[in-house]
Order: C-alpha cells, then sequence, then structure tokens
C-alpha cells in the first residue's frame, strides 16, 4: 500500500502528459529543494553510485525520520526531493516497511534500473539504511 | 563493382544509402526518432556485420583450427580471412603480427601482463594525462609489481600533450610510452608520429592506444614504426568482444604468453609446455569466432565506403556542430583545436552534464555524460565530467540541428 504522500505525490504526477513538463516540475522541485548545510557536505553523506553527487542524511525526532539532502545536479536534486516527500516524517519502521512502487506510476521508473547512472535505486537503499538503523536503534 | 574484398574501394559518398544499411537508425527512443550521437562508446552496427554474425552461426558455426571435417575448415578460412582483411587494413607487413583479442582492454592487458617479466626496478614508463582507464590501470598494476615507475606525460589546457615535457621525460630508464592517438573524453588527435620517433631515438617502446581513432583516421602501421597498436572492432562498426593487438614480429616473439590454455601451445607435457608460434602463442583458448568474423566485414564495409570520405563527413559534421554549439551563451568546449575526430565535449557554465544529458535522452537524442572513463582529464579542469556528443559517418546535419536546439531547450529549462 502506498503512503498518503506516496498517493499524493502520483496524483501530482498524473497531471503531466509531456515529459518537458514532467521535468520541468522536478527542475523546480529541484531548485526548491532545502539544501543540507556544506558541513554535511562529506564522503560520509555521499551516496556512491551516481553520476552526480547526491548527500544525504537523516535525523529523529520524536520517533520520526526527516531527511535532508542535496545534490550537485538539478534532476537528481528533484529526485530526491520527491523520495523525501515520500519517506520523511514517519516512524522508522514504517519506512522500513513503505513500498516503492510509486517511482513507477509517476514515470520515474526509466531511472530505477540499477545500471542506471543517476543511482535513484542507490538514494531509496540509502534511505531505508537510516530507517533500519534508526529501527535497530529504538528497538535497542 | 569489387572484384575482390581486398581491392574494394570507394563508390561515392551517399548518405541515404549509408542510413539504409543501419537498422538501428530507424528505430524510435522516447518517442522520437534516434539521434545517435554516443559513437565514441561503440559504433552501430550496418546490416553486413549483423548478417556476418548470422550466416557464421546459420551456415559455418565450427571449432577452428583444430577439426578434420569440412566445417571446421570453412570456419577456420573464414576467421583467418578477417586476420588478412584486418592486416592489411592496417597495413601490418606479416599476418601473425595481428593478435585477435576481446579488444582494445585485453589488448592492453596482454602486453602490460607481458612487461611484468620485462620490467625491472627503476625502469619508467611514460603514460600520456588524457588515457582511457584501461591504457592506464593495467600499467599501475605491472609497475607496482616490478617496481617501475608510472610517468605522466601532461597536457595543456586544450587537451594536448606537451611535447616538450616528453622531450624531457624521456630518458635511458624509459622502458615504454603509452598513449592514445585519439581521446576518448576530448577527441584531440596526438602526433604519434613525433611521439613514436622520439621514443626511438631513446630506445624506448611505443604502445598506441587506437580505439578512438581507427575508424576516422588512415592508419599504417608500418610507416608509423609503432611498437604496439590497438583497436577494438565495436567501435569500427563491428562486433563487442573482439579486438586487435598490432605488435612487431620480433617484439611479441619476445613477449612472455599471457594466458595458457589450448590454441597456444605446440606440446604439452607435465614436465613442461612449448609454445605454438604467432599469433596463436597470444590466442589461448576457443576465441569469439563469430565476432572475428563480422569484424572483418566491418573492415570490408568501412573500405566499401574509404576512410578518407568518412573523415571529410565527419569533419563536416564537426565544424557545423562546433559553430552551432559555440553559439550558445557559456558554453565550453574541451578540446577545441584543429586536430580532432567528429567528438565535442562540452559544459554549460553552472549546469551539470548529467542534467543536459537526462533532457537530451528524452528528446530522443544520445549522449554520453560523466567522466568517460578518463578521471585524470577530468580532475585536470577541475569539472565532474562532460556531455560527449560523437559523431559517425551515418550522422547528418539535420541531426545536429536537433542537437544544437535540443541543448537550447534543456539550458531554457534548467537555468
Ligand atoms: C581511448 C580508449 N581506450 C580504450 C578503450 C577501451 O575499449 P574496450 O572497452 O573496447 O576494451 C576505449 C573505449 O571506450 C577508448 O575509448
Amino acid at each position: 500500500m502506498n503512503t498518503q504522500a506516496q498517493q499524493e505525490i502520483i496524483e501530482e504526477f498524473a497531471l503531466f502528459d509531456d515529459w518537458m513538463d514532467k521535468y520541468e516540475h522536478l527542475i523546480g522541485l529541484g531548485k526548491s529543494l532545502p539544501l543540507i548545510s556544506d558541513q554535511y557536505k562529506t564522503d560520509e553523506f555521499l551516496i556512491k553510485g551516481c553520476q552526480s553527487k547526491v548527500w544525504l542524511r537523516a535525523d529523529q525526532k520524536e520517533g520520526r525520520v526527516y531527511y535532508s539532502a542535496d545534490s550537485d545536479a538539478i534532476i537528481t536534486k528533484g529526485i530526491v526531493s520527491v523520495l523525501i516527500r515520500a519517506f520523511s516524517g514517519l516512524s522508522a519502521q514504517d519506512i522500513v516497511k513503505a513500498p516503492t512502487d510509486f517511482i513507477k506510476e509517476i514515470g520515474l521508473s526509466d531511472h530505477l534500473s540499477p545500471t542506471r547512472a543517476n543511482g535513484l535505486v542507490s538514494m531509496i537503499k540509502q534511505m531505508k539504511l537510516y530507517a533500519t538503523a534508526f529501527a535497530a536503534q529504538n528497538n535497542a | 563493382m569489387c572484384k575482390s574484398d581486398l581491392t574494394c574501394r570507394p563508390m561515392g559518398f551517399s548518405i541515404d544509402n549509408i542510413r539504409a544499411d543501419f537498422p538501428i537508425l530507424h528505430r524510435q527512443v522516447n518517442g522520437k526518432p534516434l539521434v545517435y550521437f554516443d559513437n565514441a562508446a561503440t559504433s552501430q552496427k550496418p546490416q553486413q556485420v549483423i548478417d556476418a554474425l548470422v550466416h557464421y552461426y546459420s551456415h559455418q558455426n565450427a571449432n577452428i583450427h583444430r577439426g578434420v571435417h569440412a566445417l571446421s575448415q570453412e570456419a577456420t578460412d573464414a576467421y583467418e580471412a578477417a586476420r588478412d582483411l584486418i592486416q592489411s587494413f592496417f597495413n601490418a607487413k606479416h599476418r601473425e603480427e595481428i593478435i585477435l583479442t576481446s579488444g582494445t582492454t585485453h589488448s592492453i592487458n596482454l602486453v602490460a601482463h607481458g612487461y611484468r617479466s620485462l620490467l625491472s626496478q627503476g625502469d619508467e614508463i611514460i603514460v600520456g594525462q588524457a588515457e582511457h582507464h584501461s591504457n592506464i590501470v593495467p600499467w599501475q598494476m605491472a609497475c607496482d609489481l616490478t617496481g617501475a615507475i608510472l610517468r605522466v606525460l601532461p597536457m595543456d589546457q586544450n587537451g594536448q600533450l606537451k611535447l616538450d615535457d616528453f622531450q624531457n621525460l624521456l630518458n635511458t630508464k624509459t622502458k615504454l610510452v603509452v598513449v592514445n592517438q585519439v581521446s576518448n573524453a576530448l577527441g584531440t588527435i596526438n602526433p604519434i608520429k613525433t611521439i613514436i620517433d622520439l621514443a626511438h631515438k631513446q630506445g624506448a617502446r611505443v604502445l598506441i592506444d587506437g580505439a578512438q581513432a581507427s575508424s576516422h583516421i588512415k592508419v599504417d602501421v608500418h610507416a608509423l614504426d609503432v611498437d604496439y597498436y590497438t583497436t577494438s572492432a565495436h567501435k569500427m562498426c563491428g562486433p563487442t568482444g573482439v579486438g586487435m593487438l598490432y605488435g612487431k614480429k620480433e617484439l611479441l616473439e619476445a613477449l612472455p604468453a599471457y594466458q595458457g590454455g589450448g590454441e597456444m601451445i605446440k606440446e604439452v607435457y607435465f614436465e613442461g609446455t612449448t609454445y605454438a608460434g604467432l599469433p596463436h602463442k597470444f590466442e589461448a583458448g576457443t576465441p569469439n569466432i563469430a565476432g572475428g568474423i563480422a569484424f572483418g566485414a566491418a573492415i570490408k564495409y568501412l573500405n566499401s565506403i574509404g576512410l578518407d570520405a568518412i573523415a571529410k563527413h565527419e569533419d563536416e559534421l564537426l565544424q557545423y556542430a562546433t559553430a552551432g554549439l559555440k553559439d550558445i551563451d557559456d558554453l565550453i568546449i574541451y578540446g577545441d583545436v584543429p586536430d580532432k575526430t567528429a567528438v565535442i565535449s562540452f559544459n554549460i557554465n553552472g549546469l551539470h552534464p548529467y542534467d543536459v544529458g537526462t533532457l537530451l535522452d528524452q528528446m530522443g537524442i544520445a549522449v554520453r555524460t560523466g567522466q568517460h572513463c578518463a578521471q585524470p582529464v577530468m580532475d585536470f579542469y577541475g569539472i565532474p565530467g562532460t556531455v560527449r556528443a560523437s559523431f559517425a559517418f551515418y550522422n547528418t546535419k539535420e541531426e545536429i540541428d536537433l542537437l544544437i536546439s535540443g541543448v537550447r531547450r534543456a539550458v531554457s529549462m534548467l537555468l
């Protein structure tokens, strides 16, 4: 089952019937993504396997996980901002369990193949890894 | 009409006829007609080459060099005929100087592996700054094992090797110089004849990585007096998984064997084995028979158009595209020099190459983005990568118009 945020994203992207509109939207999202401060743009937060650089970090506050990210490429920033909206604010447990089918439904699945240079797969993996770590901490 | 494959000569350059030979050029990508500008990564294949693969598997499939039966003989003849075509294409003196490999990477590793036994502590190898990783890493491995030292021949801001520095780098310890003929990241052509002559004066050997050159520039290994020359069929309209190492006969004879196995031996006893002569000494195991035969078909195809006609058309495309792209504000071309093949490596100030490439892909235009397996070049310019458009003789000015308007459109979306 999609989360509520995922459902909203699907509906939002359904409005575009043309690739240009969709990418313009992604670019807009990329430009408005809140930046993470430069102190986090280090190797520790860098996701490997992307042609563009992506830095991603996560915090847990009051039982919910919040992500922030940045990238040197705008489209990648747009993609990561969609992912953040889909997962941020959920509990670590829910993020671990959350499906990722919505990526296909919004027509970004051509970015999904693991060999695709933009590393969408690596980003999702990293988000889930953070959530898994928080979940383990919470249980300990 | 061509009487024999070896004397087959150009019949005039007709872009429509040429494009008709390439089935893939007629497909769509992302709902748009494909504009294929990633030729430096791999070229497309004409029907003649595809047919050669199908013909072999449909009618001739047998293992070669070992059967007494007719089919094996036929397959062997077809495979060895390809070697002859390659020999004459590169003007090697002897057919056994042509080693069929799986590609440039394999060819370079074969030589570098042999050099593990020929290098000693303190010996030096000079490597160009703009090499593909496959012409860097095998040498690093050889140096690690032997204590030899890798010296970098620097390039200038335009991607041209600094020949003055080369003279200074060369010394009595220099055993080998390894550079590409054409840089895959920039398309710049290196003055390999000068490099070879200077190196020889010092008694050093030279390996030229010709992967980016051999389908664009007429190469005469004999006239160049080059010691080793490598290329990949897939960049020359041939299939993937097959390529060539040319080496001077006396050098290949002295070079230790690479892989051991069948085909490469004369006699095997548990007490010791004697190796087969060239070229088989370096061709262990069942080779890519279909690929080798189709490599021959690719060479025939290139000959039928003619490298001169190919170079002329590609140069027109290069000039046309360079002028059009330069009109775009803040567009920087790396390696913008007169001596280059039809490759344009560029960035638009402030835009990530990945963003530009992604949008072009949506328009059906295939370019390469990133480091192009040449990280030292990107580090030199201090950039994450470039957008690389590389043209082939089957591309057209109309396609370049689409590239230029596509880049403009991408810029307006991204800025
Ligand atoms: C200059 C150069 N050298 C070596 C290679 C490696 O060729 P292959 O992958 O066919 O072995 C390439 C291919 O990209 C190249 O462009």
